[in-house]
């Protein structure tokens, strides 16, 4: 085993750190020093400024865009962790072949190889003013006007949220369960637990490792996005990542830069509290 | 719960059915719903009811110009998603390899990588298209584009071999090398076919993910679009089914690469099981 600075595992792990140093590193570091620059009109200025973060940070804009985006972020993780848990106990106990099992959780899977924008596109023509929701709503005499909240709204933004991100939440839990050993289950059984203790006090602690990965995933995704609310809010609602897209378009880009310094230390201050209750590489 | 013995299922059972076929069909619903829209008549709307059965829209969307540059951001797509496949297939196998062993900054790499999957698109997009625009380069499809793609698919790709070796049974390559095969031969004739795979979930990741993204291909991507910024593009201005008519093919494509690779994976399995 060489453990001198240099070995054969450096060289193999060489392409991913010259990536990552490129197009990760390199870029947040460009992006930290840019946020301390001024701009005008026509270009950046080099320099030392704190303007673009007092600015920041004096706007109720942003406040209410933080406050909108953790609004979606926790709503999204409850439904995902509920819906998500559910799903993957009824994989990982209730299915009894392996071959079935397998079948189902690439059902759950093959979406998250297509292409999200679609995935919301689609939702279009049943949301919409005239969409089958509202068309049977109206047919059935349930309500005498087309519910208008469907689309472009909180309620839309949601529910793209937890259509795309709800697998984040299916896989790793799913993993955690299937290696739960099943003679604990039984033991539980034989000590005379209801079905539900055994849920709350054998399974969801046995699972913890697998519902914090997925948490990190769902909530990280939603903290930085600006697709989803951009298309499923119709343009009328904010949040911290479509600031920063619309700060782009007009090209502020130390204004820009500057937000997305205080979404990464928001994003790696959740992180840091997450990261302290699982050791994710022991979990793999 | 689940009771192994006996055949009697629980309710829980049941109620839980019922809840993942309606997971199903929140899942794949609006799908469809666009896949059966797209065949709307030439003067259909972008809901039901259905004016007519026609493939007018699928005609329109190679013919006429309001769709933009369909096939030219298809092709920078599905190049970009090759590309970036080989690489996060070729980077991941490497890095797989030198986690075996522990090295010198083996760690700082390792979180480095779940940085590059959990932090916001955003970011990747707005640093590199700020990188260039500072060092003086262009941003290009194939260049700045490539890059952020990478910093999406190379944690997967890393994940996946760290789960395969994990799971690796070592004595074959000690057995391997008991019987005289040079460290190369061991990779080549043992290591390699028993994670093809593996490797194959990673090039698929590669692909799909690539050919989907959007997020941090918005500011890096150049002067030519990818499909996706086409097809988001499309989302404000475009107001008939010829959207949807895109949205279907491109789903169609996606479901034809997954099914692929899935049968590759089986085949490769298979041929495991006889040797």
């Amino acid at each position: 085993m060489n453990r001198g600075l240099l070995s054969v595992s450096h060289l193999q792990a060489l392409p991913l750190s010259l990536t990552l140093l490129m197009f990760l590193v390199f870029p947040i570091a460009v992006i930290i020093i840019v946020s301390f620059w001024d701009y005008d009109s026509y270009q950046l200025i080099p320099g030392f400024i704190l303007d673009n973060y007092q600015y920041l940070l004096t706007s109720s804009v942003t406040w209410q865009a933080y406050l909108n985006t953790f609004k979606y972020a926790i709503s999204t993780w409850l439904i995902t962790l509920v819906l998500g848990f559910s799903i993957a106990y009824y994989l990982a106990f209730h299915i009894r072949t392996t071959r079935m099992q397998t079948l189902l959780f690439m059902l759950c899977t093959i979406p998250f190889f297509t292409s999200n924008i679609i995935r919301m596109i689609s939702w279009i023509p049943l949301l919409g003013r005239n969409g089958m929701v509202n068309s049977f709503l109206l047919s059935t005499g349930l309500i005498e006007q087309p519910l208008e909240f469907l689309l472009y709204s909180d309620f839309s933004i949601i529910l793209a949220y937890v259509h795309l991100y709800t697998l984040f939440m299916v896989t790793p839990i799913f993993n955690t369960m299937m290696r739960i050993d099943r003679r604990l289950i039984e033991a539980a059984r034989d000590a005379g637990a209801a079905p539900w203790q055994i849920l709350l006090m054998v399974i969801v602690p046995l699972c913890k490792s697998g519902i914090l990965i997925g948490s990190i995933f769902v909530l990280t995704m939603v903290m930085g996005d600006f697709v989803t609310v951009s298309i499923m809010g119709g343009g009328l609602h904010a949040s911290v990542g479509l600031i920063i897209k619309n700060e782009i378009s007009l090209l502020q880009y130390p204004a820009a830069a500057a937000s997305a310094v205080v979404l990464l230390i928001t994003v790696l201050i959740m992180l840091m509290v997450m990261f302290r209750l699982v050791d994710i590489r022991k979990e793999l | 719960m689940a009771r192994t013995t006996g055949n009697r299922r629980p309710r829980s059972f049941y109620w839980l059915t019922a809840l993942f076929a309606l997971f199903m069909l929140f899942l794949y619903g609006p799908t469809l719903t666009i896949g059966i829209l797209s065949f709307q008549g030439p003067n259909g709307g972008l809901t039901f009811p259905m004016n007519g059965v026609s493939l007018y829209w699928f005609h329109n969307l190679f013919t006429e110009q309001q769709v933009g540059d369909f096939g030219g951001s298809f092709t920078r797509s599905l190049l970009l998603g090759v590309g970036v496949m080989l690489c996060t297939t070729v980077f991941s196998l490497l890095a797989g390899f030198a986690y075996r062993r522990r090295f010198a900054g083996s760690n700082t790499l390792f979180y480095l990588t779940l940085a590059s999957l959990i932090i916001p698109s955003i970011l990747i997009s707005l640093g590199i298209g700020l990188m260039f625009d500072r060092l003086g380069w262009a941003p290009h499809w194939y260049s700045s584009a490539f890059g952020a793609h990478l910093t999406w698919t190379l944690p997967f790709g890393l994940l996946i071999m760290f789960a395969v070796f994990n799971r690796f049974n070592p004595s074959f390559e000690a057995a391997a090398r008991d019987l005289g095969a040079s460290h190369w031969q061991t990779v080549r004739l043992i290591v390699l076919p028993l994670i093809a795979p593996s490797l194959l979930g990673v090039a698929l990741f590669g692909l799909t993910l690539s050919y989907d993204e959007f997020a941090r291909t918005l500011m890096v991507s150049g002067s030519f679009n990818t499909l996706p910024l086409e097809l988001f593009g499309m989302t404000t201005n475009v107001t008939t089914p010829v959207l949807y008519a895109l949205g279907t093919l491109t789903t169609v494509f996606s479901f034809a690469v997954i099914t692929l690779i899935v049968v590759l994976m089986s085949v490769s399995r298979q041929r495991q099981q006889h040797h």
